[in-house]
């Protein structure tokens, strides 16, 4: 077993770009951890989609071995952590398995958002942190004024900031030997009863799931039967191990140390981040604070734009599931796009994720209806629902009132572009909480609607800021809204997949925006077409499609049919992407269109 | 072998050139530099003897020589293809033979000699009286030579037909009206009325052309056809108006589901045998030289043949018979197909069709109403887009 004082766990907390995986990279190859040919830029993250938009979706751990100046050889426990406010439960959880952060903040750049939430999760986490400043290679580079920018958003010293390049590698020493004397040691106990959190989990095709622990007490061995105190499930350990960041097994993990383990484990689902695992026959009295079981916020419907694509929709989804059990599915009909699946997500960035791993890894192709959040609707009987499809919304006359989630929002600009940012803010109905400056960016603190959120705010944040604004939020509490649910009719009837809720000031104009949007969209029929945006029976704005007047070709060609044929065979193969609405076909893509269409 | 006779056999024969080619044309037609007469009509004489056997014992309703521009044919290749026809087939008494002519004075020059080759009936490519819409049209002629040609075609022929081209862009109510009136006052039994459509691989389609808005097309549709009947040629089929009885006879074998030979390249051609239970689908080489080469080496110039499916000879008979205002007759469906009308549409389709007005189905038949015969693309669709899926 390690002896405890030569251990030293730690945390990477960066904005996207700023630096983290390079850092972490090098940091790997200094301690050896991959020959230099192993060495592929940013190996932590593994999934292309991580790698591309230089995210972290699952965290993950490398354990270093860096003989330090003193002589003594530490193992350097680092935890890549997700990096998104959507993760910010398993983010939490990652913090929870180190006692000390490097804040790694581009020295051009400085703090944003993201760095913020991050780092504040560290503070409550209480971890030491060492603010290092990357990227002093660059011309840009300001360190000092970066500095005092860290001491004034963030409050905390940065007289101790490491100036870096992880790109050339100056400084990463520096680095290494600030990690062993400014961070603790971890406490723990080898002979208590085992009690070990549960960081990460996911799903090898090989090895079935793998289960990334930080040991508090006690040791995990293979062989011993664990028990998941919150999950009720037991399972016999197959392989305990570490990441260097290769696999490699190891006869046991000790308190403080940090490492996976297999147990035949079928599904991730029996795996939840921040349960506590102990042993079976000897169980800790207690698990470790902090556990939540994910929940889902943001929801929304997937449809495959080919109905044969549905049972391979289903399928994939399941495979994702497997590996991500923070997602929830289950199976929708919609009448104008057909057998899909509603789906909650852990927020908007997860969505993105779990749509674009869809469509790369399973080769589907998509249809999402607009975002929805969960709403609690209490009705006049008395009685109180959750609801997070506008589909299944009780009629108007039934509620007495409707609660909606916000959140607080931070947003991080440069302040020639907080003007634009504020009016988009006061659009949403928000609430402005803080407005802070420092040097030429400013902070603006805001409580916000989440419905208002999920519809392309963060796009709006981004193109009126020339991609400079940064954005991170937290949940906050539900209250009263006065909240109502437009129904989209063409000809007549609902066309689930478009109605939507929203604040009923933004009702009319919405409902308008979406009628004259499918009046685009749908081509002319033999029959004219009304379409209605309503609130419960009454119709708040409405566009007619005239009827076709003339749809025939009437030339004769000598006794060649082929024309026609080719166009009867055409508009059979269309008919299986029709949609009835009473007497008139509804081309599914029209749908499509009007539901991937940027709001304007 | 007993192929015993069905209706009236149609017989197309294709000449494939032209002096120039017009913009808006997308029909099997080429510009020759020079043409060997005598190789050219000992080919199609060559076709027409292959099919003869194959064919014996049938009776000929009509001959139709179209093109390309057939009014440049040799007046002797079309005599000589008249009397092989006579000689292979029983001409039907009132055999209809027409040829399509263009009205320059060159080609005008030669009706004579086409009538006393055999041509029954011209069918003039006139398009317009406008001498600007010619231009536009890119035509060889003039308004004034189309109407010298109208005269001279009344004088040679006993039957004779024109052809209009409208709905152009910017093309005003007036300015039809006008031409209109021109039209019925030149006319025999016969006019063919057809709106500009841009056909895909023709100039008009890669300049992008434009043609009249879809409610400017609806409203000289309606316009027309309220005309040409006051004046006693109605609409026999969405573009075709005729006098009672000046109907093309072999345009109608097309309509009606009825057989035809297709002769020359490109033609296309249906042939029923009923011992088989078979109607069989032809199509000629469309290259001129490589049909010419192919008919030379082996006797004909087909391309492809193959026996219909029964749902797709269905669909076909629907989709030609629905053209005729007269629509399609039940009997003559069941004769055709074996089947019963309604058995042969979605019925949901066809019920929609019939509530929004565009279709009527009672016991003569079902045919379109005006207001379906302007969006018969729309009608087909509905009726036939998923039904007829029983096999036959």
């Amino acid at each position: 077993m390690t002896d405890l004082s030569h251990i030293r766990n730690f945390a990477i907390i960066a904005h996207i770009d700023h630096g983290k995986s390079t850092l972490a990279d090098r940091l790997i190859q200094v301690c050896g951890g991959l020959t230099r040919r192993e060495m592929k830029e940013q190996v932590l993250d593994t999934m292309d989609i991580e790698r591309e938009r230089g995210i972290t979706i699952k965290a993950q751990t490398v354990r270093l071995n860096y003989t330090a100046k003193d002589g003594v050889t530490y193992q350097l426990n680092l935890v890549d952590t997700p990096g998104h406010v959507d993760f910010a439960y398993e983010v939490s959880r990652s913090l929870a398995s180190c006692e000390g952060s490097l804040l790694v903040v581009d020295a051009s750049q400085g703090v944003e958002a993201q760095t913020l939430a991050n780092v504040y999760q560290a503070i409550d986490a209480n971890h030491e942190i060492v603010p290092v400043l990357n990227k002093i290679d660059l011309p840009a580079a300001e360190p000092e004024r970066i500095s005092r920018q860290i001491e004034e958003v963030i409050g905390i010293d940065a007289g101790g900031a490491l100036a870096i390049s992880a790109k050339t590698g100056e400084g990463i020493e520096a680095v290494l030997e600030a990690l062993v004397e400014r961070l603790p040691p971890p406490a723990g106990d080898g002979d208590a009863p085992l009690k070990a959190l549960l960081v990460d989990s996911w799903y090898d095709p090989y090895l079935g799931v793998m289960v990334l622990v930080r040991v508090k007490d006690g040791v995990l061995k293979k062989g011993m039967k664990v028990r998941m105190m919150a999950g009720g499930t037991t399972h016999q350990v197959e392989q305990v191990g570490v990441f260097t960041p290769k696999p490699v097994r190891v006869d046991q993990l000790g308190p403080g140390e940090m490492g996976y383990i297999t147990a035949a484990i079928k599904t991730v689902a029996e795996t939840n981040v921040g349960d506590t695992i102990t042993d079976e026959k000897r169980r800790a009295a207690r698990a470790l604070p902090g556990f939540k079981p994910s929940q889902p916020v943001v929801f929304c419907s997937l449809f495959p734009t080919d109905s044969s694509d549905f049972d391979n929709l289903r399928e994939s989804l399941a495979r994702l599931r497997l590996n991500d059990s923070s997602f929830h599915f289950e199976a929708e009909t919609s009448a104008a796009l057909g057998f899909g699946f509603r789906c909650g997500f852990l927020g908007l960035l997860h969505l993105e994720i779990i749509q674009e791993r869809l469509e790369r890894e399973f080769g589907l192709d998509l249809i999402t209806t607009a975002p929805s959040v969960i709403y609690k609707i209490h009705q006049i009987d008395g009685s109180e629902i959750t609801l997070h499809n506008p589909a299944d919304m009780p009629d108007p006359v039934k509620i007495a009132s409707i609660d909606e989630p916000w959140i607080k929002a931070t947003i991080m600009v440069p302040d020639e572009y907080l003007g634009a940012i504020l009016s988009i803010c006061t659009e949403r109905r928000g609430e402005q909480v803080e407005l802070t400056y420092a040097g030429n960016r400013a902070m603006a603190v805001y409580r916000l609607p989440l419905n208002e959120v999920v519809f392309d705010f963060y796009d709006r944040l981004k193109s009126v800021s020339k991609g400079y604004a940064s954005f991170d939020y937290e949940i906050d509490d539900y209250r009263q809204g006065n909240l109502t649910k437009v129904s989209i009719l063409v000809n007549n009837e609902p066309v689930d997949a478009l109605s939507f809720v929203t604040h009923a000031n933004h009702a009319e104009s919405r409902g308008r925006a979406i009628c004259e949007r499918l009046k685009k969209l749908i081509p002319r029929q033999m029959f004219k077409i009304p379409i209605q945006a309503a609130i419960g029976g009454k119709v708040v704005a409405r566009e007619t499609i005239s009827a076709m007047r003339k749809d025939v070709t009437a030339k004769c060609y000598g006794g060649d049919v082929s024309r026609k044929r080719k166009l009867l065979d055409k508009q059979k193969k269309g008919k299986k992407k029709m949609r009835q609405f009473g007497r008139v076909e509804i081309p599914q893509s029209a749908f499509i269109a009007a539901l991937r269409m940027d709001d304007d | 072998m007993d192929r015993s006779p069905g209706s009236p056999l149609a017989i197309y024969i294709h000449w494939p050139f032209c002096l120039s080619k017009c913009p808006y044309c997308d029909f099997n037609s080429h510009v020759a530099e020079s043409m060997d007469h005598a190789r050219w009509r000992a080919a199609l004489l060559a076709e027409l003897d292959h099919f003869a056997a194959e064919l014996e014992g049938r009776t000929v309703g009509s001959v139709f020589f179209g093109g390309g521009t057939p009014s440049l044919m040799e007046p002797e290749t079309v005599a000589a293809l008249i009397a092989a026809a006579g000689r292979s087939w029983r001409l039907a008494e009132d055999v209809e033979i027409t040829l399509e002519a263009n009205p320059t004075s060159v080609e005008a020059g030669r009706f004579g000699e086409l009538a006393a080759a055999g041509v029954t009936r011209l069918s003039l490519g006139v398009q317009s009286f406008d001498d600007r819409a010619l231009a536009f049209l890119g035509r060889g002629h003039s308004a004034g030579e189309a109407r010298a040609a109208i005269d001279l075609a009344r004088s040679h022929f006993p039957r004779f037909s024109f052809d209009l081209i409208y709905a152009l862009a910017g093309q005003t109510e007036t300015a039809w009206r006008k031409e209109l009136v021109s039209a019925l006052e030149l006319a025999g039994d016969h006019l063919s009325l057809y709106q500009l459509t841009i056909e895909p691989g023709t100039p008009f389609f890669r300049q992008d052309m434009a043609v009249a808005a879809e409610d400017t097309a609806a409203d000289l549709y309606a316009i027309t056809r309220e005309t040409t009947e006051k004046a006693g040629l109605p609409a026999y089929e969405v573009s075709n108006h005729a006098r009672p009885g000046g109907e093309s006879r072999h345009n109608l074998a097309y309509w009606r589901g009825g057989d035809y030979l297709g002769l020359g390249p490109g033609a296309h051609g249906r042939l029923t045998f009923k011992e088989e239970g078979a109607t069989h689908a032809l199509h000629q080489i469309s290259t001129p030289a490589r049909w010419l080469d192919a008919v030379e080496r082996r006797g004909h110039g087909t391309a492809k043949r193959r026996a219909l499916e029964a749902e797709t000879r269905r669909e076909e008979i629907l989709m030609m018979g629905l053209l005729l205002t007269a629509g399609l007759g039940r009997k003559r469906f069941r004769d055709l197909t074996g089947r019963g009308l309604e058995d042969c549409l979605d019925r949901a389709g066809l019920r929609r069709m019939v509530e929004g007005g565009f279709v009527e189905v009672d016991e003569r038949g079902i045919r379109a109403t005006r207001e379906g015969m302007l969006r018969l693309n729309g009608v087909l669709a509905a009726l036939l887009a998923s039904a007829t899926g029983r096999p036959g």
